[in-house]
């Protein structure tokens, strides 16, 4: 069918990635399409995702083991907008994640300072161990080939100071996790003296900083690594080596036995032609070479279609979703970033006491941390009547009345297709000038935030973000 | 031969070929072992409620959860197995049910209490039956002069907008969607400052009686929601067409179209709200279909 109404849009997204070893940047262009007929109710969807430039991979300036050296990586990322020749202004969307152990680190906040200027009030920084599993997970492809064959796949992301695990069924992400096995546990220097050992690493080595050590003597210490990564995927019991290594928590497999996946930059030298051991001034080969030879790639296994560049590909192409495409929004103000999450049971969303728990939520939210504009997560129904959208948005209307009295918004997102209906039917019982805003397709949990970017498509979608933590 | 004599002629050629012979149905060989189909307290399960999205009736497959993966995305009835070269007996009656509801909703009238309930204004259109409305369409299109008086006196005033269902070729669809549809349009609407009177249900009813209605009414736009052709999918889909000032001789191009407003496809609600939008884009515009389309590239 002739379908010019559906001519593509694209979003332009940046991905920034500042790990624990490098930092890099990627540029895509997401093309949004509407899927449907002209005769239906448009569908909109992100078609295709096209990654238009790749950075060099540069080692993360530190300043000394705990900083982040903010005005190198401001200048990294700098030099390699100028080498993409794509405008700063024009990026739409797209995120800055802090990877690995420099998350933790204290000045994530300074850093995401420096960047603001080439982010732009579009781009979102975020950081978590759980959004970046899922990114890398989606970079490196695993999710991709999940979907393609129908089956179970564990990606595991191997960078410098952690392990991202991502477990997807049939494409969707079924479980998380993260482990402090990374190919820069220790450095050395070009003479094979140790000038880092990680804490993790305390009480499991003899190794200490200042010694000379051969490849031989690194090996018990590499193989301890890789039987953490041997029991995670199952292969193995698991015992209490593996709980020492567990930053937040692993992955449950249930009875699942899943494809295995590696990428990120230690499964970029697990191929037949290593460099040098010691060429990375770290472990990061002899892990990537013990990986190769172990039970793991006896597994049913992959190499990601990306490694090393997964989670920057991630964070630039897949951390992006839209809206549905019958949503309602009214007088609202664009982007709307690090909004939380104010979500309610399924048995409470039904229940006719709905207003007086959103009050009682409202008021907890306030008490931790002020007035503020949040989100309500709602699950909504499949087809539902009029009546049943009516008696929501008086719910809503009346939980709300405290913080719409005080001049906040309505910002509701539903996960069934129902948001223009609903949001509707709250600008009908509010103030003409109250800002709404009701998205529909999208499942939100408590401890959640979400950024709202500029509309697209003639208005019909909203490209949304979902972080699971941000740095304040 | 009578009845009889070809039975057992039949038996005994299945016995010749090694197949059982059907008995005279008992309780074991009438209910199949299959869930979903046996008889109980002398009443037969509901065939058509099961959700053939979720059914796989294929044997020993090799991998049913990635092949109802692939139904999930299409209502076609297949994984369906077989018996020889035919559809098994489970998979005939459904076929035959939901024929069955298709015709029912093409054949059946859109109760009075519908109308009143709802408080919709009745007219309709120059057919006298089912079969007339069916076998003549022309007459589907227009009303006589009482019918005329009525729509006139509705909307005395050159409306903006003029809402109307029409029960069109199914009965069910417009019963199960065009209440909740509508109601959220007349929402939309108001929200909008969009004035519209009130709701009228036209038996009958095909769509180019928005012309007639624009010739009568001098509405500026006609909002038509209608029953589909019901098809084997399912017999609620409801269509909404939308025509930029009609009148007669506008062309089909000039209808804006949402379809398959139904409990599988758009929500009723959800398809009303962005109805309401559309109107308000049409006015703004001054056109409707191709010629909307244009508008707004």
């Amino acid at each position: 069918m002739c379908n010019p109404s559906s001519d593509p849009e694209a979003l332009l997204s940046v991905g920034i990635d500042i790990g624990t070893t490098t930092t890099q940047l990627i540029l895509s262009r997401l093309v949004l399409k509407n899927q449907a007929s002209d005769f239906a109710v448009p569908d909109i969807a992100i078609a295709e995702k096209e990654v238009l430039f790749r950075s060099r991979i540069h080692f993360t300036p530190l300043l000394d083991e705990r900083t982040i050296d903010a005005e190198g990586v401001r200048r990294i990322v700098d030099e390699e907008y100028a080498r993409s020749g794509v405008d700063k202004a024009a990026v739409q969307t797209g995120a800055v994640i802090i990877t690995g152990e420099t998350a933790r680190k204290e000045n994530a906040r300074q850093v995401l300072s420096a960047l603001s200027e080439f982010a732009g009030d579009f781009v979102v920084a975020t950081a978590g161990p759980a959004l970046e599993s899922v990114l890398s997970g989606k970079g490196s492809g695993a999710a991709d080939y999940s979907r393609q064959n129908h089956c179970s796949v564990l990606n595991f992301d191997i960078g410098g100071g952690t392990s991202n695990l991502a477990l997807f069924d049939d494409g969707e992400v079924a479980d998380t996790g993260c482990l402090n096995v990374g190919g820069r546990l220790i450095k050395l220097s070009p003479e094979h003296v140790i000038t880092y050992i990680s804490p993790v690493l305390e009480g499991l080595t003899a190794l200490s900083v200042g010694q000379g050590v051969s490849r031989e003597e690194l090996l018990p210490v590499v193989n301890l690594l890789c039987g953490v990564l041997i029991q995670a995927a199952g292969l193995a019991p698991q015992t209490p080596l593996l709980e020492k290594f567990i930053t937040d928590k692993t992955v449950s497999l249930g009875r699942r036995t899943p494809v295995l996946s590696f990428s990120g930059g230690v499964a970029d030298v697990m191929g037949n032609s290593p460099p040098d051991w010691d060429a990375y001034g770290d472990i990061g080969v002899l892990l990537g070479q013990a990986i190769a030879a172990s039970q793991l790639m006896k597994a049913p296994h992959i190499t990601g279609a990306e490694t090393i560049r997964a989670t920057v590909i991630g964070a630039g192409s897949h951390s992006t979703q839209l809206s549905g495409s019958t949503i309602h929004f009214h007088d609202a103000v664009f982007p709307m970033k690090n909004l939380p999450v104010l979500s309610v049971t399924e048995e409470e969303e039904r229940s006719p006491t709905l207003s007086q728990t959103l009050r009682q939520r409202l008021r907890w939210f306030q008490a931790e941390g002020g007035g503020t504009q949040v989100v309500l997560a709602l699950r909504g129904e499949a087809n539902p009547r009029f009546s049943r959208i009516c008696q929501l948005a008086d719910a809503i209307a009346e939980g709300f009345s405290d913080q719409l009295a005080a001049g906040y918004g309505l910002l509701i997102a539903v996960r069934h297709d129902m948001g223009k209906a609903l949001g509707q039917a709250l600008s009908y019982r509010l103030d003409a000038h109250t800002p709404v805003v009701c998205l529909d397709g999208i499942s939100l949990q408590t401890g959640a935030y979400l950024d709202i970017g500029m509309p697209a498509m003639h208005g019909s979608v909203l490209p949304v973000v979902v972080k699971t933590l941000i740095l304040t | 031969m009578n009845k009889d004599e070809l039975q057992s002629l039949v038996a005994q050629m299945l016995r010749e070929m090694g197949h059982p012979v059907a008995q005279a149905p008992t309780k074991e060989s009438a209910a199949p072992e299959r869930a979903g189909t046996a008889a109980q307290d002398g009443c037969l399960p509901d065939i058509t409620q099961i959700d053939l999205r979720s059914q796989y009736l294929v044997e020993n497959p090799k991998n049913p959860q990635t092949f109802l993966a692939l139904k999930k995305k299409t209502p076609a009835r297949l994984g369906v197995g077989r018996a020889g070269p035919r559809y098994r007996t489970e998979t005939l009656l459904r076929f035959r049910a939901d024929h069955a509801a298709a015709q029912d909703s093409v054949f059946s009238q859109v109760p009075e209490r519908f109308y009143r309930d709802n408080d919709y204004v009745f007219v309709k259109t120059k057919c006298k039956d089912k079969d007339e409305y069916l076998t003549r369409p022309d007459l589907g299109r227009r009303f006589d002069e009482e019918n005329a008086a009525v729509i006139q006196r509705t909307f005395p005033d050159r409306p903006k907008v003029v809402l109307v269902i029409g029960d069109g070729l199914s009965s069910a669809a417009v019963e199960a969607n065009a209440p909740d549809c509508a109601a959220a349009i007349r929402q939309g609407l108001q929200t909008r400052g969009i004035p519209l009177g009130k709701t009228l249900f036209i038996q009958y009813c095909r769509v180019g009686a928005s012309e007639h209605i624009g010739e009568l009414t001098g509405a500026e736009l006609v909002c038509m929601l209608v029953g589909e052709r019901p098809g084997l999918v399912t017999n609620e889909s409801m269509s909404a067409y939308l025509t930029y000032r009609p009148r007669f001789g506008t062309p089909e191009s000039a209808r804006t179209v949402v379809s398959n407003i139904h409990r599988q496809g758009t929500p009723a609600v959800e398809a009303g709200a962005h109805i309401a939008g559309l109107i308000e884009t049409i006015l703004e515009k001054k056109a409707s279909g191709v010629a909307l389309r244009q508008a707004r590239a």
